[in-house]
């Protein structure tokens, strides 16, 4: 085909061997420097539950954990997380048994079209572990204060970096409640 | 008559979605995420000017950019016919969003128009090249300003089945001569619908390029298979187009917009598959959004607060390769009782992205303004809002002076005012308070027309006992599966967990566009015909069979339950669907059906209500409105599932606190480019913005719908504006006709 190049070689020429850990499973990828972790999960390795919402780090479809921790994986480069534990929405559960979290969603509906479901659940799982190491958050009326309560308050701010176009947010913080409050209260 | 206790069906049942696992585990399959070998990727160039003409594109940097297979442009794009537009085709509802022959032209019509694609191995080498299109325009003076265009805007045919203009005694007169009026023009803005799951679509031809399979993020599997046969001379039946799952849609996935063809083209030129997701900027580019609306509405009102006048005009704004009305007017052919009515609707054509529908077109602006009029009429005159709505209730619709099909608003009033507390409202304004934040609360009436379109559907009973039906409806999180899975259980008599709903798929029969919340009852009419056509086959095969209790029934004369088939008269007798097709040594019973709107559309006025309740806080120092408390009851027939039904309200509300507070599409009137096409400056309600929403509903059936049902995806954002704007006028002082209700317009 006339519009076709030669570029093959220059292509691989600019990949560089990437390892990434993913739900415990070790991957041997070659790509680009310039590829985001998210483009990594969905497009190389073929894990499409980390869902594309933006690119920018304002909607967190994206979110899945590094080492417990959530991070927009669309604002990372997959070659700076290697040697890190990366679990996404396809590691959550454990084979056939559902995360508390995940049941609680379903119960609670805590989605319509379940395209921001997977970032939510995963961005929740770390929120509720930031919750417990007592760190403040917006609405946390002193930022000194060791007892935080588990609030609607609290785990709406907390949560507000996930968007839900079809706006099942009563339903997502129902089901976090239902998930972790009695965790909360211990 | 047998005094046999019925078991409750699963209508009416709140089960959890039937997808729901699948969404939770990451494992729900969207139209980008289907494993297609050999895959290339796309991604499109924009153009930079509003109107004029491509004088050249320079595309050599980018074709030999690493891994750049193809750079399509108008130059070398294969020919795609003009097909029909959705909604201004009457004759047929094509999914084309406008009549632009994207790639088949040199010219620009608006800016953001798609004018290449490149598609290369990889996705970030596609977007790299992308960046390498130079194009150079000749300029065209573009119209861009609707307030500038008025006096050439255009008095539409019709607006969607209905007259645009349309008078009923002398408003105006009657206005003029008033005891009490208000008289007011409300803005609102363009909106995006943004749903969060980016179009997408991935085309595979055959290699004899005779059939065609398309992954599309589609709310109309059915238009995109017939729009994209017809642009590519293909058999209709060798183009499938499978959209299982879709990432919300809102009418912003009811069109085919430009990259579906153009990733359909690019694949048949590459001759590999070709995946083509749009960035966020791309949506807001190349997706067209809701209309900014002008409205004027005049409500005139004698000593007793019977309205004498009721006047709703004003203007939308579209273009000429769509001419899609946004029917701010329809609330109010429906909502109240006047001597004088007068509606108008015009529309201004410019040079921007094609406008189409968002969820309620027309009826979610139109409640704005509609609903914050009489909640000023209701200040002007000292009445309570909820007593002045009651007080012109219609007994027939005003416009078409036919009987409601069924209509509760008072009821859903009087349910939600002791839900709310609303007699502890202050009716002065600015009286109520919490230390720096004023508190106000305010009413606002939801209204949906109740839509059934044509339909067709296909059941299969299996000898297992359990049974699937399929049509080609949609599912993107309205819960539609889940809600035609209880139907076709209690259709057959068998549990919720005994059947499947298939769906998103063009193979299926005919569904159609997932708009204008038909849905439920337009596929749930037919799935009952299918299954009404299995069970005469079935009792067809048993009637006159020597082995069964059922022998010499007619059909009336049996029921289908828990799995079987038994006789009215003596429940003790029938047989299960296992046993009968064991017998026959059938594996299936399969039956189809179709069906469509009777003729009950024409002599009834059929919409769905709701009584909107709201409370705000704003921060008298700041101006920024919290919503505190917000109750919706509704009036939408029979609920199928209330724990489904009520997550459409709530999102419905959210999407309305969204438009009443922070959305707002910003539109650069020199260039014609939106310039804030991006989730991080176009503002989305987030979690903490909204409260915890209360629903409430009637479940009061329409005696003349399937199932007794309703649609109710599009209501839950009528009203909500402008409960929220009376609300924050209950605590202020100010009156906000122009939205979204920002911090600027409080101070």
């Amino acid at each position: 085909m006339s519009e076709t190049n030669s570029g093959g070689r220059e292509f691989a020429d600019r990949t560089v061997p990437v390892i990434l850990q993913i739900n415990g499973i070790k991957h041997e990828l070659q790509l680009e420097p310039r590829v985001s972790l998210l483009d990594a999960l969905r497009e190389y390795v073929g894990l499409t539950g980390t869902k594309k919402g933006c690119n920018q780090g304002a909607c967190g479809a994206c979110t899945v954990l590094v080492d417990n921790e959530r991070i927009n994986s669309c604002f990372a480069l997959a070659v700076q997380y290697q040697d890190r534990e990366i679990t996404t929405i396809e590691g959550v559960a454990h084979s056939d048994q559902l995360h508390a979290l995940q049941a609680a969603f379903i119960e609670c509906d805590g989605f319509q079209c379940g395209y921001c479901t997977p970032g939510q659940i995963c961005s929740a799982i770390a929120m509720f572990e930031e919750f417990k190491q007592g760190a403040p958050s917006a609405v946390t009326e002193h930022l000194a204060e060791t007892e935080i309560e588990f609030s609607e308050a609290e785990i709406k701010e907390r949560m507000s970096g996930n968007l839900c176009r079809c706006g099942a947010y009563v339903g997502i913080v129902e089901a976090i409640r239902e998930a972790f409050d009695k965790e909360a209260a211990r | 008559m047998s005094a046999r206790i019925v078991k409750p069906g699963a209508i009416g049942q709140p089960f959890s979605r039937v997808d729901g696992r699948l969404k939770v585990t990451g494992k729900a399959t969207f139209a980008a995420e289907y494993k297609v070998e050999n895959v290339a990727h796309g991604a499109l160039v924009f153009s930079q000017i509003a109107r004029g003409k491509i004088k050249n594109i320079e595309t050599s940097a980018a074709r030999n950019a690493p891994g750049v297979i193809l750079v399509l442009t108008h130059e070398n794009a294969p020919e795609m016919k003009k097909t029909p537009v959705f909604g201004s085709d009457s004759e047929e509802m094509g999914a084309a969003s406008s009549s632009i022959l994207y790639l088949n032209t040199d010219e620009v019509y608006f800016n953001g128009q798609p004018v290449a694609v490149v598609v290369a191995e990889t996705l970030e080498q596609a977007e790299h090249a992308a960046t390498l299109v130079a194009v150079e325009y000749e300029e065209k003076q573009a119209k861009l300003i609707l307030q500038a265009e008025k006096p050439d805007a255009v008095l539409p045919e019709h607006i969607p089945g209905e007259p645009s203009d349309l008078k009923q005694g002398d408003a105006e007169g009657a206005l003029a001569e008033a005891l009490y009026k208000v008289d007011n023009i409300y803005t609102t803005p363009p909106f995006n619908h943004n749903a969060i799951e980016l179009h997408a679509t991935l085309a595979e031809w055959s290699e004899d390029e005779k059939s065609l399979t398309v992954y599309d993020s589609t709310q109309y599997v059915i238009g995109v298979q017939e729009m994209l046969a017809k642009k590519f001379s293909l058999r209709k039946e060798n183009v499938r187009v499978i959209g299982s799952f879709v990432g919300g849609g809102f009418g912003g996935k009811g069109n085919a917009w430009a990259h579906v063809s153009l990733t359909v083209a690019a694949a048949k030129v590459v001759k590999r598959p070709v995946k083509l997701v749009l960035s966020r900027e791309g949506v807001h580019l190349s997706v067209g959004g809701r209309t900014p609306t002008e409205q004027r509405v005049a409500l005139a009102a004698n000593d007793v607060g019977k309205l004498t006048a009721l006047i709703h005009t004003g203007f939308t704004q579209t273009t000429e390769h769509n001419n899609f009305a946004e029917q701010f007017t329809f609330p109010a052919r429906h909502l109240y009782k006047s001597e004088n009515i007068w509606l108008r609707q015009e529309m201004v054509h410019l040079d921007i992205v094609p406008n189409t529908f968002m969820r309620a077109p027309g009826e979610s602006p139109g409640t704005f303004a509609l609903e914050s009029a009489i909640d000023e009429l209701a200040h002007e005159m000292g009445i309570d809002p909820i007593e002045l709505r009651a007080r012109n209730e219609p007994d027939r619709d005003p416009v078409k002076d036919l009987p409601f099909s069924m209509r509760n608003i008072k009821e859903a009033y009087r349910v939600g005012a002791e839900m709310f507390g609303w007699s502890k409202r202050h009716a002065a304004p600015r009286t109520m308070r919490d230390g720096r934040f004023l508190i106000g609360c305010g009413v606002a009436t939801a209204f949906y027309p109740a839509y059934q379109f044509p339909a067709a559907a296909r059941v299969e009973i299996h000898a297992d006992g359990t049974a699937i039906a399929q049509s080609a409806m949609h599912e993107m999180g309205m819960g539609s599966a889940t809600a035609q899975a209880q139907n076709l259980a209690d259709e057959l008599g068998l549990s919720f967990e005994q059947v499947r709903f298939e769906y998103g798929d063009s193979n299926f029969p005919y569904a159609p566009v997932a708009g204008g919340s038909n849905s439920t009852i337009s596929v749930g009419a037919a799935v009952k015909a299918a299954c009404d056509d299995a069970k005469k086959k079935i009792h067809g095969l048993v009637g006159e069979d020597d082995a069964s209790p059922l022998k010499g029934t007619r059909f009336d004369e049996v029921e289908f339950r828990e799995g079987g088939i038994y006789r009215r008269d003596d429940a003790t007798k029938g047989e299960t669907f296992h046993a009968i097709l064991r017998r026959f040594e059938e594996d299936k019973i399969e039956g189809e059906g179709e069906a469509a709107p009777g003729a009950e559309s024409e002599k009834y006025s059929m919409g769905s209500y709701g009584a909107l309740f709201c409370e705000v806080r704003v921060d008298e120092e700041t101006g920024e409105v919290r919503v505190s408390r917000f109750l919706g009851v509704y009036d939408c027939g029979k609920i199928i599932n209330p724990k489904t039904a009520s997550s459409q309200w709530r999102g419905g509300i959210t999407m309305g606190i969204g438009m009443a507070l922070t959305e707002e599409a910003l539109f650069d009137v020199r260039k014609g480019r939106i310039v804030n096409p991006s989730l991080a400056e176009y503002h989305l309600p987030v979690n903490l913005d909204v409260p915890n929403i209360e629903i409430h509903f009637l479940d009061i059936p329409d005696p003349l719908t399937p199932m007794g049902a309703h649609g109710v995806g599009e209501i839950g954002i009528t009203g909500v504006a402008a409960a929220v704007a009376n609300a924050v006028f209950n605590a202020t002082g100010k009156r906000i006709r122009d939205l979204p209700i920002t911090l600027d317009k409080l101070l």
